[in-house]
């Protein structure tokens, strides 16, 4: 296998070093490092940071390879600086059984970019009636840890409490898509000023908000693990806030776009900017991220949803919800963090890659660790064009956007998967 | 003029002026049993209908006709449209068409909006879901000008489901922009939020309606479908007739000169009493009339002054 000698690099923006990967992990730290037959990589002014994890992707395969494919998602987070992406089990078939998580892992080994690590299906086709089989799909080869019925929340208080139970037998977690239906029924878009301007069906923070309540009690109540997919809105970090001081076993995740962009982007109608939850107003993204910084929330997830251009080229109201976000998610992270390294090694790599109990990923980059990392360019600027992403699909939210910070190298298990910026398989 | 019509919004109070006005010219030559003018003559006028709504649909045509304008029905039932095909097909054949103006009618808010993207033409929006009516709007504040002589200074009364009309939202935004005071009074369930900031700063609310009667130059009273009940909006017909719908004792209540308006079609017994519907206050007849002047000025605006 070939040695990689990555000369100079700042590990989370510190002094400059020189790593070596040899046989999957980083053999070698130091300065003037010199390795016989080593392919060397000039990383003079790069930062190294433990390779990103992503808590929530949709690969949208089997089902709609026409929008993405395990392989073409793989080949967006690689670009985007991940090592590992959580499968999302809204596919078609449902990812609620052994057999079809298998395939998604398999899928995702063949890929070779990135780990696809697949979540699986919390009740049977996403219906909310009764659990899948939790327990196959957690001993089955892709070992699932993280179940979750994303697309649609686990209403049924009942069902949930179960589900949440049920997982403590092999160290499982529930990931809510915390909406309440009711309460959001043919909504379109944050319930506010702007949706009264546009006409378009409001969705209340409080069917977030009323969800992650109910089930960070519940998750005390059975005293079990509770993450919090895509977190919206200023009150839930709230309840979250109460919830963590009060010792209830919760994390949550918030997407780059609710970190940086707001409901009046739905101004114009586009439905490149309808996206499930919705974005809200300048309060929430600036609670967002400074409960990102504090710590209440306690990871960066993408919410990656391709979408194909019929889908989004129409009507708003008849536009699927969702937004392209792995090629992105640094950049914006950067964008609203700044360059505090360490920070963003721990929400976007050492965090997440515990949540999801992924212990090859977001460790630090010593030696003897997994060679599982990406090498950032600082100092970059780039321009968000939609044609020029890996995914198959086309609906950033950002194009034309200029953003900060790009990706020129990941290594996965000491291989590289990116190298000047390009995806080499 | 803008090209597109597509909200209230666009209008500033000169061009809403210059659109009443010529709205006026329309009706005066229509009364001089000057049946067409050849303005639009060799232009082509598309009706795109999304919803049923005869009315309209009628109402536009006829505006078109006059001007001698070509108008092609493009109706969803029956049509490519009612087959799935999706608006930005159809937009592009309305493009090969050589629409030079779309009338749209869509269930979906912001649909004109997309469409305008998408052709040369102007678009015309005749109805977007919950969002506008902009025309609707016009034809309201060109029936206030005619009976009480002005816009500015009135304080209409906006009665009923804000939440789900876009008559509503239309009417807000241009009686604003002409100087009219707004006031909008419904249960609260049927008022969206925010509502008093989201169109326009100095706009009223309130839930009680017999508390602002007395002080009304123009009541306008909204649509309220009795299937709303079923979702909670409001528990009964009856008890949404006894709290907020206009009937003979509560009409008293208006000062002397005031305008009872409905942008139909009304539902009599509901929102609004058969004896105030056929009172002398009333506008409702007029209102469909004016509706074509100034449908004609509209297309006039946006098309008499390109070349064709
Ligand atoms: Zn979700």
């Amino acid at each position: 296998m070939t040695q990689y000698l990555i000369k100079g690099v700042r590990v989370l923006g510190g002094e400059p070093a020189d790593l070596l990967l040899r046989d999957g992990v980083i053999a070698e730290v130091g300065t003037g490092l010199d390795a016989r037959g080593a392919q060397l990589v000039d990383a003079d002014g790069l930062v190294a940071l433990p390779g990103l994890v992503d808590l929530h992707t949709h690969l949208r395969e089997p089902g709609r390879e026409d929008a993405e494919t395990v392989e073409t998602g793989s080949r967006a987070a690689a670009l985007g600086g991940y090592t590992a992406v959580c499968a999302m089990a809204n596919t078609d078939p449902v990812a609620d059984t052994a057999g079809v998580v298998e395939q998604v892992y398999r899928l995702g080994r063949e890929a070779g970019l990135v780990d696809v690590q697949p979540v699986g299906a919390v009740t049977v086709g996403l219906r909310g009636e009764r659990l899948a089989e939790l327990g196959a799909m957690a001993s089955s080869a892709a070992a699932v840890r993280i179940f979750s019925d994303d697309g649609h929340c686990v209403a049924d208080p009942r069902l949930m409490r179960r589900a949440l139970e049920y997982v403590k037998a092999f160290d499982g977690v529930i990931a809510q898509h915390a909406e309440e239906p009711r309460l959001t029924e043919g909504a379109q878009m944050h319930e506010g000023e702007v949706a009264t301007r546009l006409g378009l069906a409001g969705w209340p923070a409080v069917a977030e908000e009323a969800i992650i309540a109910r089930d960070v009690l519940l998750a005390e109540h059975v005293d079990s693990r509770l993450h919090v997919c895509h977190v919206s809105s200023a009150g839930s970090v709230e309840i979250l806030r109460w919830a963590k001081a009060r010792g209830i076993r919760v994390t949550a995740e918030v997407c780059p776009h609710h970190l940086l962009l707001t409901d009046e982007r739905a101004t114009g109608y586009d439905p490149v900017f309808k996206v499930n939850p919705p974005l809200r107003t300048a309060a929430d993204t600036a609670a967002l991220r400074a409960a990102l910084a504090e710590g209440v929330i306690d990871a960066v997830a993408t919410d990656h949803a391709p979408h194909a251009v019929e889908d989004k080229e129409c009507e708003w109201a008849y536009a699927r919800p969702g937004m392209l976000g792995l090629e992105t998610a640094l950049s914006i992270v950067v964008e609203v963090l700044g360059p505090r390294w360490d920070l963003i090694a721990e929400r976007m790599s050492r965090t997440p890659a515990r949540i999801a109990g992924l212990s090859g990923h977001g460790q630090d980059l010593v030696a003897g660790a997994p060679a599982n990392l990406t090498l950032v360019d600082p100092a970059a600027r780039w321009t968000v064009d939609p044609a020029e992403l890996a995914s198959r699909s086309r609906n950033t939210p950002y194009a034309g956007m200029t953003l900060p910070a790009r990706v020129v190298a990941t290594f996965l298990r000491g291989a590289p998967t990116v190298l000047d910026g390009k995806a080499l398989r | 003029m803008t090209r597109h019509l597509l909200s209230a919004a666009d209008l500033d109070a000169a061009t809403a002026t210059m659109i009443l006005d010529t709205a006026q010219e329309m009706a005066n030559l229509a009364g001089h049993q000057v049946k067409k003018l050849p303005t639009l003559r060799g232009r082509t006028v598309v009706n795109l209908f999304y919803e049923d709504s005869t009315r309209t649909r009628i109402s536009f045509e006829a505006a078109a006709k006059r001007l001698s304008a070509d108008v092609i029905n493009f109706s969803a039932k029956g049509s490519s449209v009612s087959k799935g095909e999706s608006l930005k097909d159809t937009a592009l054949t309305l493009q090969a068409m050589g629409a030079d103006a779309v009338v749209v009618r869509h269930p979906a808010a912001g649909a004109p909006h997309r469409l305008a993207g998408w052709v040369d033409g102007s678009v015309l929006n005749a109805g977007d879901g919950t969002h506008e009516h902009p025309t609707q709007a016009l034809l309201d504040a060109y029936t206030m000008r005619a009976r009480l002589g002005r816009v500015a200074g009135l304080h209409v009364v906006i009665v009923g489901d804000v939440l789900h009309s876009r008559v509503a939202r239309s009417n807000v935004l241009l009686l604003s922009t002409l100087g009219a005071k707004v006031t909008l009074v419904g249960p609260p369930t049927l008022l969206p939020v925010d509502i008093a900031t989201a169109l326009v700063p100095g706009i009223s609310v309130s839930y009680d309606l017999d508390a602002v009667l007395p002080d009304a130059d123009v009541v306008m009273m909204l649509r309220v479908q009795r299937e709303r009940m079923t979702d909670s909006f409001f528990p009964s017909a009856r008890e949404y007739a006894r709290r907020y719908g206009l009937d003979g004792p509560r009409m008293r209540r208006l000062p002397e000169h005031a305008l009872v308006m409905h942008p139909g079609p009304m539902n009599r017994g509901m929102e609004i009493a058969p004896e105030v519907a056929d009172s002398a206050r009333s506008t409702i007849v007029e209102q469909v009339a004016n509706g074509v002047s100034v449908r004609m000025a509209v297309l006039y605006l946006l098309l008499g002054g390109k070349p064709s």
